[in-house]
C-alpha cells in the first residue's frame, strides 16, 4: 500500500495481534474439547491438563454411540431438519409469491395479519395448550408444523420478489404461462440466492432447536440429538444402563465432550461451503421488506 | 402491474365488481396463500386468543370456557409476588448488559477488520469468528462445560496447578451473569460485524485519501469520517435491540439456568416455563407471559417509530 509511517506500522501490528487473539480465542474451545474427549482416562490422571494428547482412544464415542442413543437422535434431527425446512421453504414461497404482487386485492390486510405475529405473540402457555389439544404432542410433527413458516422470512422472500423485474413475468404470461408456471420457471430460478439463504436459515434453526422437544416430546426415542447432549451435559439420567463410564474406562467429562463433538461436527462439515450465502442472508435481513 | 392494468380495460371496467368476481379473478393466488393464512391463524392467533386463560383460574379438567374468571388476580398476584422484582430486574439487568457490551463488541471488531488490508487474513479472521454463531446454545454450553466445569475443565484445573481453590463457575450465582453475557458475546461478535462491515465498505475512500492530506490522524479519521459513516446503522440497530429490552435470551438462560445460580439469571421466560408448564400454575404463568408480550408491543411499536426518524422504518 501507501508508505506507512511507524506510527501506523505499530497500529497495523496492534490490529493484527487483537484480531489472532480473537481467532483463537474462537477456536480453541473446540481444540480442546476434541483433545479431551480422545485423552485417555490414564493419561489425564497422569498429567493433569492435557492440550495435546501423547495417545488416543475412542472409547468415549463408542460409549457415546452405543449407551446413549446417538444414533436414533441424529435421524430424528435429520428428519427434522430434512422434511422440515423443505415444507418451511415451500409454504414460505407460496405465500410470499400472491403477498409480492401490489395489485392484489386484499394484499395489505392479509400482510398486516402475519407481520402482526412477529409483534405479539399468545406465549408459551396457550402455545402448549393449543398443540396439547391438536394431539400434536409426543409427534415427531410437533417439532416441523408448529414453526412452518417464519413471518420474518416471508417479508425477506417478498421483499425480494417484488424488486424482480416485472417484464419478464408479464411477457411469460402473454405467452400463456398461468401464475404457477412463472413462478416455477420465471421467478423461482431468479430467486435462488434468497432462497438458499433462508433454506440456511431455517436449517440451522432446525438443527440448533432443542427447547421445543423438551416442551412437547417425553418420549426418549424422539429426542433430538440438542436434547440428548443437554441431557448428558447436565447429567440427566440417560439410557446407559451398562455404560462404560460407570466400569470407570471412561471419564464422565470425556463423555460429554465426545458428545459435544459428535453433535458439531456436521455444522463444521458444512459451514465452509454455506458460508458465502450466510453474509448475504444477513445484509438481506437487514433490508427492510 | 400490466396485468392488471390490460385486465382493467376488458370490459369489466363497470365499477361494481363483486368481490366473489375478484376472488375468481385471482384464485390461484389467493389458493397459494391459502395454507400461510391458516397456519398463522391456527398456530398463531389462536394461542393469542389463549390469554383468555391469564383471566382466569384455569383448571386443566375444566379447559378454558370452563375454568372461573378471576378478572386481574393473577396480574396482581404476580406484580405482588416475591419473585416479581427478582426476575423483571434480572431481566432487564442480563438485557442492558447485554447492549452495552454484546453491541458495541461487533462494531469494535467491524473497525479493526476494517484496518486490514490483507484480504486473505481478513477472510480466515472472518470464517472463524462467524462460526460460533451457528453452534446451538446446548454446544455453547458444553464447550462451556469444557472450559469452566468445576473438576475436569481446563480454567479449574489451571486453577488447582497453580495451587488455587477451584470456581464452580456454572453454578456460583455470582458468575452467572458474566457468563451468559461473555457466551453471548463469543457466540455472536462476528456475526454482529457482518452489518457494520457492510455499512464500512460504504463509505467514500476518498475522504480517508482527502483527510490524510491534511494530516488527520488515525483517531481524526475515525472520529470524523468512519463513525459518522456507520452512525445510521449502529442507531438503527440500537433502536432495534431496545425493543427486545425483555427478550433476554431463552434459549440461552434456559441451558445455563440451574437450581444455583438461578436467583441472578431467571428471566421472564424460564421462570413462565417453570411456573407453568412445571409447576402447572397455568393461569398466572399465561399472565405473566401476556404481561411480557404487551410490554414488548409496546416497545416494538415505539422503536419503529424512532427508527423512522432516521433510517427507514423496520417494516
Amino acid at each position: 500500500m501507501i508508505n506507512l509511517t511507524i506510527g501506523e506500522k505499530v497500529w497495523q501490528s496492534v490490529v493484527y495481534v487483537i484480531l489472532i487473539f480473537l481467532s483463537l480465542l474462537c477456536l480453541l474451545p473446540f481444540l480442546y474439547v476434541i483433545a479431551v474427549s480422545v485423552t485417555p482416562e490414564s493419561e489425564v490422571l497422569r498429567r493433569g491438563i492435557v492440550i495435546i494428547p501423547e495417545s488416543f482412544t475412542f472409547l468415549a464415542y463408542k460409549e457415546v454411540f452405543i449407551s446413549h442413543g446417538i444414533w436414533q437422535a441424529y435421524k430424528i434431527t435429520l428428519f427434522r431438519t430434512i422434511v422440515g425446512t423443505v415444507l418451511n421453504v415451500l409454504f414460505t414461497v407460496l405465500a410470499a409469491y400472491p403477498l409480492s404482487k401490489k395489485y392484489l386485492p386484499g394484499r395489505s390486510p392479509f400482510l398486516l395479519f402475519i407481520v402482526f405475529t412477529m409483534m405479539f405473540s399468545g406465549g408459551l402457555i396457550p402455545t402448549y395448550l393449543l398443540i396439547r389439544s391438536l394431539g400434536l404432542l409426543n409427534s415427531p410433527w410437533v417439532l416441523i408444523i408448529p414453526n412452518l413458516i417464519s413471518a420474518f422470512n416471508l417479508v425477506i422472500i417478498k421483499g425480494f420478489f417484488e424488486q424482480l423485474p416485472g417484464e419478464i413475468e408479464e411477457s411469460a404470461r402473454v405467452d400463456g404461462a398461468s401464475e404457477l408456471q412463472s413462478l416455477w420457471r420465471i421467478i423461482l430460478p431468479l430467486s435462488l440466492p434468497v432462497i438458499s439463504t433462508i433454506s440456511l436459515f431455517y436449517a440451522v434453526g432446525h438443527w440448533n432447536s432443542y427447547f421445543d422437544a423438551i416442551v412437547y416430546i417425553n418420549d426418549s426415542n424422539l429426542m433430538p440429538l440438542q436434547v440428548v447432549l443437554r441431557n448428558i451435559l447436565l447429567n440427566v439420567a440417560t439410557q446407559s444402563a451398562e455404560s462404560l463410564a460407570n466400569s470407570g474406562a471412561v471419564s464422565t467429562f470425556a463423555v460429554q465432550m465426545a458428545t459435544v463433538v459428535v453433535t458439531t461436527i456436521p455444522i463444521l462439515i458444512v459451514y465452509p461451503f454455506l458460508q458465502k450465502h450466510f453474509t448475504k442472508g444477513v445484509l438481506l435481513g437487514s433490508v427492510k421488506g | 402491474m400490466q396485468v392488471k392494468l390490460a385486465a382493467d380495460a376488458i370490459p369489466l371496467s363497470k365499477k361494481r365488481k363483486s368481490w366473489i368476481r375478484t376472488i375468481q379473478k385471482y384464485k390461484v393466488m389467493y389458493a397459494l396463500l391459502l395454507p400461510a393464512l391458516i397456519y398463522f391463524a391456527v398456530f398463531k392467533y389462536i394461542p393469542m386468543a389463549g390469554i383468555l386463560i391469564a383471566f382466569k383460574n384455569y383448571n386443566l379438567a375444566l379447559g378454558v370456557w370452563d375454568s372461573p374468571w378471576v378478572g386481574f388476580k393473577n396480574f396482581t398476584d404476580f406484580m405482588n409476588g416475591v419473585y416479581f422484582w427478582d426476575i423483571m430486574k434480572n431481566t432487564i439487568v442480563i438485557s442492558l448488559y447485554k447492549l452495552l457490551f454484546g453491541f458495541s463488541a461487533p462494531i469494535l471488531l467491524a473497525l479493526l477488520l476494517n484496518e486490514v488490508h490483507t484480504q486473505w487474513f481478513k477472510k480466515i479472521v472472518q470464517t472463524i469468528t462467524y462460526l460460533p454463531h451457528f453452534l446451538s446454545w446446548v454446544i455453547v454450553y458444553g464447550l462451556m462445560v469444557a472450559l469452566l466445569a468445576p473438576g475436569d475443565g481446563l480454567f479449574n484445573m489451571i486453577l488447582k496447578e497453580s495451587g488455587f481453590q477451584p470456581i464452580s463457575f456454572l453454578t456460583e450465582p455470582a458468575w452467572g451473569r458474566l457468563l451468559v453475557i461473555a457466551s453471548e458475546i463469543w457466540k455472536d461478535i462476528g456475526w454482529g460485524a457482518i452489518l457494520y462491515l457492510a455499512a464500512l465498505a460504504g463509505i467514500d475512500p476518498s475522504l480517508y485519501e482527502a483527510a490524510r492530506m491534511d494530516g488527520a490522524s488515525k483517531w481524526r479519521q475515525l472520529w470524523h469520517i468512519t463513525l459518522p459513516g456507520i452512525r445510521g446503522v449502529i442507531i438503527l440497530m440500537l433502536i432495534l435491540k431496545l425493543s427486545h429490552i425483555l427478550d433476554a435470551g431463552f434459549d440461552q438462560i434456559f441451558m445455563f439456568a440451574n437450581t444455583f445460580n438461578q436467583e441472578k439469571i431467571d428471566i421472564i421466560d424460564t421462570w413462565v416455563y417453570r411456573e407453568g408448564l412445571e409447576r402447572l400454575k397455568i393461569g398466572l404463568a399465561t399472565a405473566v407471559g401476556l404481561f411480557k408480550a404487551v410490554i414488548g408491543f409496546g416497545l416494538v411499536l415505539a422503536a419503529n417509530k424512532l427508527a423512522k426518524k432516521f433510517d427507514g422504518q423496520i417494516w
